[in-house]
């Protein structure tokens, strides 16, 4: 959220349905093609398993099912994107990512009071550039709830 | 000169010294009449105040030279050693070990040591007016001048150890050596001459001391004293053999009794009663003392490595292991002889190199263990209870990550058995025990773990009381506690909301300890077990892995999942048909070696995604145990037995039922290892 009122922050850009949401560069490790995923049984319905990260054993987070959305079988398309919030490091599946791009502090605007859906507990704010709407996400909120 | 190089050394062996002080003075407050006990703790002392003061902690030398100043007084037989006085000196030790912790930590080693000099200097006071009349009774054996100078100086118990040798056919010596004016090297000189000399004797005496000349800090020339077998003229010969030596001379060391055997019939009564005393109690601990000096510089031929790059080492060995597992897959798969051979041999070398690092990383339990004595003393010196501390196998080894963990819990326990364990004297007198109360804390090495025990010879555990709390606590119902063994009850104590002291006492805490003592444990991947008997004491027992980073493991599949049951739970693989199972209370069991067992479907309990019902015949079962409990957990198939690298699910997935970790296999995937400590109730 600091990053987010920063002049000229770098976010990644992603799609979840027909949306398009952004993180902050800062939160990001990596974006990895979907591979292979454990099943972790007992773990909370969002939590898609487990990737073997290069050796290292990473929890998956399944975005859609994160934020209520209907669930899609994952494609060529499909990311998972490596971030990491506190101590805490996690991957989320995305439908794509595909763009970087700056955005400057007053094009950000706290996130619309309505609560229209799931997704707006984990939303830190909106961003207008040109003619797109982008959602920026609350990484604590998303991976906070996910502690037992 | 740059010391900041040298701070990490001067760390490092400062805590080394201040272990051994804290060590031998209880050792001493045992047998305080052994003075070979006072010798090893000035030279720990010594040696600190030698290395603050070149360090420049100046703070930390004048502490410990007011603390040698009250040692010497003890060793010169001028104070006497009595309780308070080494309450005393602990406290400066405490100060001094503060001192180095501040250093370490970056600080300056600063500290306000006020009470601790202002006791000692009472002490050294109070010695020097006692000290005159000490003086005296000193000055009264020692018959004439003459006498004296045949001494040489010698203090009693180097002239009992002297005399005890010529008794039995060895040679006194006093040899001068000189080195050469220009000799560069003076204290690697030294060292070879003394190394000629252990050669051929025991080397009793240097003058200077030993720890001077180490230091360079004599002239040319110095004298020591040795007992040999050899005569005066071959020492003689072997140490000119060392270079840069321009002279020595060897004297025989003549005795009272030889030179002036009249006038010790003058004085025959206060010489050889002293003599005699002192030549049983304090001979051979001084000879027992020479000797584990040796075993000890045998054993310094160590480097010290920064932790870190084991760690590294060991991580890189990890990936290795994954890639070791993945070819040897890839060699299963493709046939080929000469790649299978590689493949082996290479598996072997890499098994050895485990072993290597393994070994590498393993640490004594001393480590952890020597700081209980004082712990012990002092709880006991605060409850008013009499308790000796037995540590027994504590150069038992495990690994770092164990042995980082395993700390606090012991410290819970012990002192639960201080507290709620051992009685008050005069309880115990009352019960017809002795009243020094023993707490013995035991490790050994058994098979792929270690067991670690702490054992009381005190009340041990009421079993009424134990189910009386623990239903009026609403732990259990009264309905459940009926059908309890022994040991249930016993380890209802380990479930949390539990105090069974009927005073709540700050030592042992308010009953949250126990059951976070189990949690660590369980969390070790190890087990706790209690086993008492009231009025005679209590054992718990505490079982650990050897390591927690590389484990055996038995991979089994179930649907398309695969799991790792770590083999150290399991007691053996079985199929069992459809038909020899049976209904026992909706529970399904079996039959196992006369033992009834329950089974447990993996495929249910890990919710694994089926393709459809599948009718099978026969099951493969594998036998789990947990103490002397036992579960047969039911998968599809075996796979095989591996050696893999264990890894955690990361800090978002803590907490997950019955998985105690995760390992990469050697397809790059990711199994879950299954906790059958979770599994079996």
């Amino acid at each position: 959220m600091t990053e987010a009122l920063l002049p000229d922050v770098k976010f990644i850009v992603f799609q979840l349905t027909d949306k398009e949401y952004a993180i902050p560069v800062s939160e990001v490790k990596s974006i990895e093609k979907v591979q292979h995923i454990t099943r972790v049984p007992h773990a909370l319905p969002f939590v898609q398993g487990v990737i073997n990260l290069r050796g290292v054993v990473t929890p998956i987070i399944d975005l859609r099912k994160r934020f209520g959305l209907e669930v899609k079988d994952y494609d060529d398309t499909t990311r998972i994107i490596i971030v990491a919030a506190e101590d805490k490091e996690v991957g989320l599946i995305v439908d794509a990512a595909n763009d970087v791009i700056d955005l400057s502090a007053d094009s950000i605007e706290p996130p619309p009071e309505i609560v229209g859906s799931h997704a707006a507990d984990y939303i830190s704010g909106v961003a207008k550039l040109d003619n797109r709407l982008l959602v920026l996400i609350d990484l604590e909120n998303i991976l906070g709830e996910g502690e037992n | 000169m740059e010391l900041n190089q040298y701070l990490e050394v001067f760390i490092e062996e400062s805590k080394e010294h201040l272990q051994s002080c804290n060590d031998h003075l209880l050792e001493l407050e045992k047998n305080p009449d052994n003075l070979s006990i006072v010798n090893e703790i000035f030279r720990s002392a010594h040696t600190l105040k030698g290395m603050s003061a070149t360090m420049g902690y100046e703070d930390l030398a004048s502490l410990t030279h007011k603390m040698e100043n009250v040692l010497d007084a003890i060793r010169n037989g001028r104070i006497a050693v009595v309780p308070e006085i080494l309450d005393v000196v602990f406290l400066a030790v405490d100060h001094l070990e503060e001192m180095v912790q501040s250093i370490a930590s970056g600080g300056d080693g600063k500290r306000d040591v006020s009470d601790a000099v202002a006791k000692l200097q009472l002490i050294e006071q109070g010695e020097t007016t006692l000290s005159g009349n000490a003086e005296k009774k000193n000055s009264l054996p020692a018959a004439s001048e003459a006498e004296q100078a045949a001494y040489n100086d010698f203090d009693e118990f180097e002239l009992t150890v002297i005399r005890q040798s010529k008794e039995q056919g060895f040679g006194a010596y006093q040899a001068t050596v000189a080195l050469r004016e220009d000799c560069l090297l003076k204290a690697a000189r030294v060292y070879m001459i003394f190394e000629v000399l252990e050669k051929s004797g025991e080397v009793i005496k240097a003058s200077p001391p030993v720890e001077q000349l180490e230091e360079e800090n004599f002239d040319h020339e110095f004298t020591v004293v040795i007992l040999s077998k050899e005569s005066p003229e071959e020492i003689m010969a072997k140490i000119m053999k060392v270079a840069e030596v321009e002279s020595a001379v060897v004297n025989e060391i003549l005795l009272l009794e030889e030179s002036t055997a009249e006038d010790r019939q003058n004085q025959p009564d206060q010489d050889s009663v002293t003599e005699t005393l002192v030549n049983e109690q304090t001979a051979s601990p001084q000879q027992d003392e020479k000797r584990s000096e040796k075993k000890q510089n045998h054993a310094n031929k160590t480097i010290r490595v920064n932790i870190e790059r084991l760690d590294i080492l060991m991580n890189l060995f990890e990936e290795l292991v994954i890639d070791r597992g993945r070819l040897e897959q890839i060699s299963r798969e493709l046939n080929n002889s000469e790649l299978h051979e590689t493949v082996e041999r290479m598996s072997r070398v890499s098994g050895d190199l485990q072993s290597i690092i393994l070994n590498m990383r393993m640490v004594p339990v001393e480590t952890v263990f020597n700081r209980f004595p004082r712990m012990i003393r002092q709880l006991a010196r605060d409850l008013d209870k009499k308790i000796r501390l037995d540590i027994i196998g504590a150069e038992t080894e495990l690994d770092r990550t164990v042995i980082d963990e395993i700390g606090d819990p012991l410290v819970h326990l012990l002192r639960n058995s201080v507290d709620h364990g051992v009685e008050k004297p005069e309880e115990r007198r009352r019960k017809g025990k002795s009243e020094e109360g023993t707490v013995i804390l035991r490790a050994y090495h058994s098979g792929n773990h270690v067991f670690i025990e702490i054992e009381d010879d005190g009340a041990g555990i009421s079993k009424e009381k134990v189910l009386e709390k623990a239903i009026s606590k609403g732990i259990i119902t009264s309905q459940a506690a009926e059908g309890f063994s022994d040991r249930q009850v016993y380890e209802l104590i380990l479930s949390s909301g539990f105090s069974t002291a009927e005073v709540i006492s700050d030592i042992s805490g308010r009953g949250v300890g126990l059951d976070v003592v189990k949690n660590t444990i369980e969390s070790l991947g190890g087990s706790i077990a209690i086993d008492s008997k009231e009025n005679e004491g209590t054992i718990f027992s505490i079982q650990l892995p050897l390591t927690l980073s590389i484990i055996s493991v038995m991979l089994v599949e179930i649907e398309k999942e695969k799991y790792a049951i770590p083999l150290t739970s399991i007691i053996e693989t079985a199929i069992v048909k459809s038909g020899d199972i049976l209904n026992a209370h909706n529970q399904k069991v079996i039959d196992f070696r006369g033992k009834v067992v329950p089974l447990l479907f993996l495929k249910e309990i890990f919710e694994v995604p089926a393709d459809g019902e599948k009718d099978e015949q026969f099951h493969s079962v594998i036998i789990v145990r947990k103490g002397d409990k036992m579960a047969g957990l039911v998968v599809d198939s075996f796979i095989g037995q591996q050696e893999v690298v264990l890894k955690g699910l990361g800090n978002f997935l803590n907490n997950v039922f019955a998985i105690s970790g995760a390992t990469i296999l050697g397809d790059g995937k990711v199994a879950l290892i299954v906790d059958c400590n979770a599994l079996i109730k």
